[in-house]
């Protein structure tokens, strides 16, 4: 537990330095005060509270930024060791490399929970100077906190993975945006395409909840709505939210990070310094 | 004594190429061993094999007691890579204090070892701005943690400057003294400066050589050189009466073989007035070492 902690104390200093905790920071807070002014407008007709709204449009912020923020943190994770030549001599040390990522891991998880304080915060602080019935979404926001943490770790043992097959950090960094543009962007876009070609068939009806769910951006976002009952405030996948139960989106929820590092640390197993 | 590290049978092939072949070798606790050899001679890949990093395809290591790579080696075990690379945003400090937690010691010791390698004045400085020397320093500090009971030092005096090879040897003898036993590998024999006990010679992979200096020196029996200042116009008759003499101006050259040493210089001082002066140089440590590394396959 200790080699953990001190290897979690290097990163977060390291991630200090390369003002990766400021970039982080600076982008949740920017995004979610432009979501939680934007956002709110058009909340009158729809019967919910403001906060409620907003974490609806935060879910999609978190979507697409959380990934983001996860892999530009961990692609250089063990490539950058490597090319550094610094896991050499870092694996003659009593440390297991499960040690060693788990210890990146609670930096950069540290890091992006640091952000999604600052900026949900700050989102919920507006939210409550407009409308006081918000008390009312404050467990969709709670949900929205420890969800993209968990959504945070799935796309850092990802990257770790990423990081650990590639080996150079240039490879990882192509295969780290490849990752985010597959799993976040385009498999929306070929769900949707698939939904449409099939008009109405056995794959929308059958299999499509669970294609969602396969995914573990597209978990998080039914998981939200789901939960929230917010399915009504926005549109896309929250026809699929009220379809699907919310224990069967809190599952792949819960399992993806155990997967992601599971499959990092494999994948660094078979690093040869 | 039972000895710190004990190779048998070693060898290592990489897709069909032969790295180590059929190396045997022992390191008692407190005795320097240097291991010599050019690039690629298989020096790294041996270290790297006691360390642990990579399987070695036959034979049996074992490092005090312990499978090599083990947690129970690893934690006796100090290595100072070739090219001692760091985090450049760590201050020398933060990242001793880092290696000092991951082997379980009080990182408020990072200050002392940074001392004790001459880097005091710098440890708040970010590595990024070290130069390579500080850099293998820091390497060298932080192979000082923990009492190891084996350091595995990869070029260890390749960025120092002779001063500061001298306070390397002098920490190493310490080290020894201490009971450490030292395993370091050098491509130049003068670089070692005979502050070893042994030397271990590497060529294509095969232990060509295993001695100390004044073993290796005797069983290379490689030429004495003389070179002998003849006293006006007296070179010709010299050179005539020493064989495979040649004189060049005002000098004569000749070689002998080790046996024949007094013999000559008898021969010499029996010409009298005609010597002005007479130089005799014992084969270098260039010499005898590449005699060894090139006796085979080069």
């Amino acid at each position: 537990m200790s080699r953990i902690l001190a290897t979690a104390a290097s990163e977060f200093r390291i991630a200090l330095r390369n003002r990766w905790v400021a970039i982080a920071l600076v982008l949740m807070a920017v995004f979610s005060l432009v979501l939680s002014f934007a956002g709110s407008a058009p909340s009158g007709g729809l019967g919910a509270d403001r906060l409620s709204v907003t974490v609806a449009s935060l879910t999609s912020l978190a979507v697409y930024l959380v990934p983001l923020l996860a892999l530009l943190m961990s692609f250089d994770a063990v490539a950058g060791e490597v090319e550094r030549g610094t896991l050499p001599l870092l694996l003659t040390y009593p440390v297991s490399r499960a040690e060693v990522l788990l210890g990146k891991l609670a930096a950069h998880l540290g890091i992006l929970a640091l952000a999604m304080t600052l900026g949900y915060g700050l989102a919920a602080g507006v939210t409550f100077a407009f409308d006081a019935r918000s008390v009312e979404g404050l467990p969709a926001l709670w949900r929205l906190g420890w969800s993209s943490v968990a959504l945070g770790a799935t796309f850092l043992g990802a990257g770790y993975a990423v990081s650990a097959i590639a080996r150079r950090p240039s490879g990882a960094a192509g295969l780290a945006i490849g990752l985010w543009l597959g799993l976040v962007v385009l498999y929306d876009l070929a769900l949707l395409a698939a939904v449409v070609a099939d008009n109405g068939g056995w794959f929308t009806t059958e299999a499509f909840p669970f294609a969602l769910l396969a995914n573990p951006a597209d978990a998080f976002r039914l998981f939200n709505l789901a939960a929230s009952g917010a399915s009504g405030v926005s549109g896309g996948v929250g026809g699929a939210a009220s379809v699907i139960p919310v224990w069967q989106s809190l599952v792949p929820v819960l399992l993806w990070p155990a997967a992601a590092m599971s499959l990092a640390i494999l994948a660094f197993r078979r690093v040869t310094p | 004594m039972t000895s710190t590290l004990t190779i048998s049978g070693l060898t290592k092939r990489f897709e069909g190429v032969t790295a180590l072949a059929d190396v045997s070798l022992t390191v008692a606790p407190g005795e320097r061993v240097a291991l010599l050899g050019h690039n690629g001679a298989g020096k790294s890949t041996m270290m790297k094999i006691i360390l642990g990093l990579i399987p070695a395809t036959e034979g049996r290591v074992e490092v005090c007691g312990a499978a090599p790579g083990s947690p129970e080696a690893r934690r006796q075990v100090a290595y100072l890579p070739e090219n001692a690379a760091f985090h450049p945003a760590l201050t020398g400090e933060e990242q001793l204090r880092h290696y000092l937690r991951l082997r379980g010691e009080d990182p408020a010791g990072a200050s002392a070892l940074l001392e004790r390698v001459g880097l005091g004045g710098a440890a708040r400085r970010r590595i990024g701005t070290y130069s390579k020397g500080m850099r293998q320093r820091v390497g060298l500090a932080q192979a000082l943690i923990g009492h190891p009971r084996l350091l595995v030092l990869d070029e260890p005096t390749s960025g120092l400057d002779p001063v500061s090879r001298r306070d390397f040897y002098a920490l190493l003898d310490a080290l020894a003294a201490e009971g450490a036993a030292i395993l370091l590998s050098s491509h130049a024999l003068t670089e070692v400066e005979a502050r070893t006990d042994r030397i271990l010679i590497l060529s294509g992979g095969r232990l060509v050589a295993e001695g100390s200096l004044t073993d290796l020196r005797r069983s290379a029996a490689l030429p004495v050189a003389m070179h002998v200042t003849a006293r006006n116009g007296h070179a010709v008759q010299i050179a005539a009466a020493l064989p495979g003499a040649i004189a060049a101006g005002g000098l004569v050259h000749l070689t002998c073989a080790q046996s024949e040493k007094l013999d000559v210089l008898g021969r010499i001082a029996g010409l009298g007035d005609k010597v002005a002066d007479l130089e005799v140089l014992p084969p270098s440590l260039e010499d005898i070492y590449s005699h060894y590394s090139r006796r085979d396959g080069q």
